[in-house]
């Protein structure tokens, strides 16, 4: 499958008619495929067969002071975990972050990808490009692989001259704007504790907080999100880890196990032996 | 069948370029244009040599919008310009669907200067027979510009700079006097520096401005007239003050 590297040209390319109005947009990259008799169906068939769940959860809303991203780091093949270990907010530059939910290597090679398309964009053009930006790069690529079996579901997180800004990205080519998302299978949990606890003027260390509490609800209730529980916080200074916990601890300082008092309490007895001599007693009468 | 694939640009043993340079000339003998940078307006004024009585003038608009902020004039093979032109209108959109923000003057001069070094470097092809003057307002700082590119595809900043027939004497002229205006003094600049190689009159020159608020306004005849009236009256002034002796008893 061709890459695309039409980050790295430095002018729309311009070959084929000289022009030709509408050579602005790379082409699509192709390869052969098979000829059934019901196409539609196999293309269903082929993508669900690839298409593996989401077993994770991601969150970032915008508040006050900045964005606020948090996730699990559980990566899970099935019912097997392969790891408890996984770096799933990825640093795409000093004022970016980019979540990870989907197929681990999708999500960072078209990461580190649409990193190096920020830095080109900054050096040719001597300014930072914005979340909005970098976002509809990352969308423009993911739709134009739409069917092939990417799966991507992401989260763009930085701070431009505009202020904060946070968007979802997904493979099938969607991109929106917003002030709170959460994604991957704990994400309805994650939600529920979110909006919950959700202030515009919150402080980051509350804001941390409630990252840091949505995410420890979602590992209890979700079995393919655990590990650690990292949260990020993005300023206009850019990105800075907070904090990392596994959420095994986290449990533990929520609901910290109080020693009860006991009202009864139970003691060993010895038995005596007189029962049989009253019986002997009743026989002889 | 003949293959279109070899360059027409190729080295001279001393290093030149022909095919450029001859594409200059072809610029050299286009009419003049100039343009001028104020600290909140650009002016673009182009030579508009006799129109035919039958010819729809207005069909024949040298100085055009590639987008809201940004406006080009240029010298040379018009129908090169028109292909150009196309060119950049499109990338202009394009930029704004890929980032969702326009174009700096700066990117879109970069993509026509490249656009025309492409030419100089593939086969089968001649470069563009054109200069051009590019104007417009950075869109997230609100600084005017006024930059030039040439057929070779190099391209630079000004602060005013005319291209075409006869730009050796606007150049050193507007390096005579220019100096650093607003609103009604940068149109009065741009238009006096044309007039020393056309001959006078609205009919003649073409002149347009840009404002960060108001996008482009081509300025009609009536305007033109005016402000040619004007300068003529304080060029009288300026002779006669000269003229007259000194007054001592």
């Amino acid at each position: 499958m061709k890459l695309d590297t039409s980050g790295l040209e430095s002018v729309a390319p311009v070959w084929g008619a000289p022009g030709e109005l509408v050579d602005g947009f790379a082409a699509a990259p192709s390869f052969e495929l098979p000829n059934p008799a019901d196409f539609d169906g196999f293309q269903k068939e082929a993508i669900q067969m690839v298409k593996p769940a989401k077993g994770t959860t991601t969150l970032a809303f915008i508040f006050k002071e900045g964005v606020m991203v948090a996730a699990d780091s559980r990566a899970s093949m099935g019912g097997y975990i392969s790891s408890q270990s996984v770096k799933k907010i990825i640093e795409i530059n000093p004022y970016m972050l980019g979540t990870m939910a989907g197929g681990a290597a999708d999500c960072q090679f078209w990461h580190r990808n649409l990193g190096i398309k920020c830095r080109l964009h900054e050096l040719a053009n001597k300014r930072r490009i914005s979340v909005t930006g970098a976002s509809k790069l990352l969308a423009n690529i993911l739709y134009s692989y739409r069917g092939m079996g990417l799966s991507i579901g992401t989260m763009i997180a930085g701070w431009d001259e505009t202020g904060p800004g946070l968007y979802y990205v997904d493979s099938e080519g969607g991109r929106l704007k917003g002030m709170r998302f959460s994604v991957g299978s704990g994400s309805p949990y994650a939600y529920g504790v979110l909006d919950n606890g959700y202030r515009y003027d919150m402080s980051i260390e509350e804001a941390a907080e409630l990252a840091r509490r949505a995410i420890y609800h979602a590992t209890f209730r979700d079995g393919a999100s655990g590990g650690v529980a990292s949260v990020y916080y993005v300023g206009p200074n850019g990105w800075k880890k907070l904090s990392g916990d596994d959420v095994g601890e986290l449990y533990y300082k929520y609901y910290p196990v109080i020693p009860s008092t006991v009202e009864q309490e139970m003691v060993e007895v010895e038995w005596e032996v007189e029962v049989e001599q009253e019986m002997v007693e009743g026989a002889g009468a | 069948m003949a293959r279109y694939d070899r360059a027409i640009t190729v080295f001279s043993p001393d290093g030149h370029l022909f095919q450029v340079e001859y594409a200059l000339e072809a610029v050299r003998k286009g009419n003049a244009a100039v343009g001028v940078r104020g600290t909140d307006i650009v002016v673009l004024g182009v030579e508009k040599k006799s129109t035919a009585k039958l010819q729809d003038s207005r069909s024949v608009r040298k100085i055009v919008n590639l987008d809201d902020h940004i406006a080009l004039a240029c010298a040379g093979l018009k129908a090169d310009a028109r292909v150009l032109i196309n060119r950049a209108r499109i990338e202009c959109q394009s930029h704004r669907l890929t980032v969702e923000d326009p174009v700096t003057v700066e990117y879109i001069t970069r993509y026509i200067a490249g656009l025309q070094q492409k030419y100089t470097q593939s086969g089968g092809v001649r470069p563009f027979g054109l200069s051009t003057l590019i104007v417009g307002f950075d869109p997230y700082s609100g600084v005017p510009s006024l930059y030039q590119t040439d057929p070779s595809g190099t391209f630079s900043a000004w602060k005013a700079n005319a291209t075409g027939r006869n730009s050796n004497s606007i150049r050193e002229f507007l390096e005579k006097n220019y100096k650093e205006t607003s609103g009604r003094e940068t149109i009065k600049l741009a238009i006096r520096a044309l007039l020393e190689v056309v001959e006078s009159g609205g009919k003649n020159i073409e002149v347009a401005v840009m404002t960060k608020e108001n996008g482009l306004r081509q300025l009609d005849e009536a305007e033109i007239d005016a402000i040619a009236a004007e300068i003529e009256a304080e060029k009288e002034a300026a002779e006669a003050a000269k003229k007259a002796p000194p007054k001592e008893t």
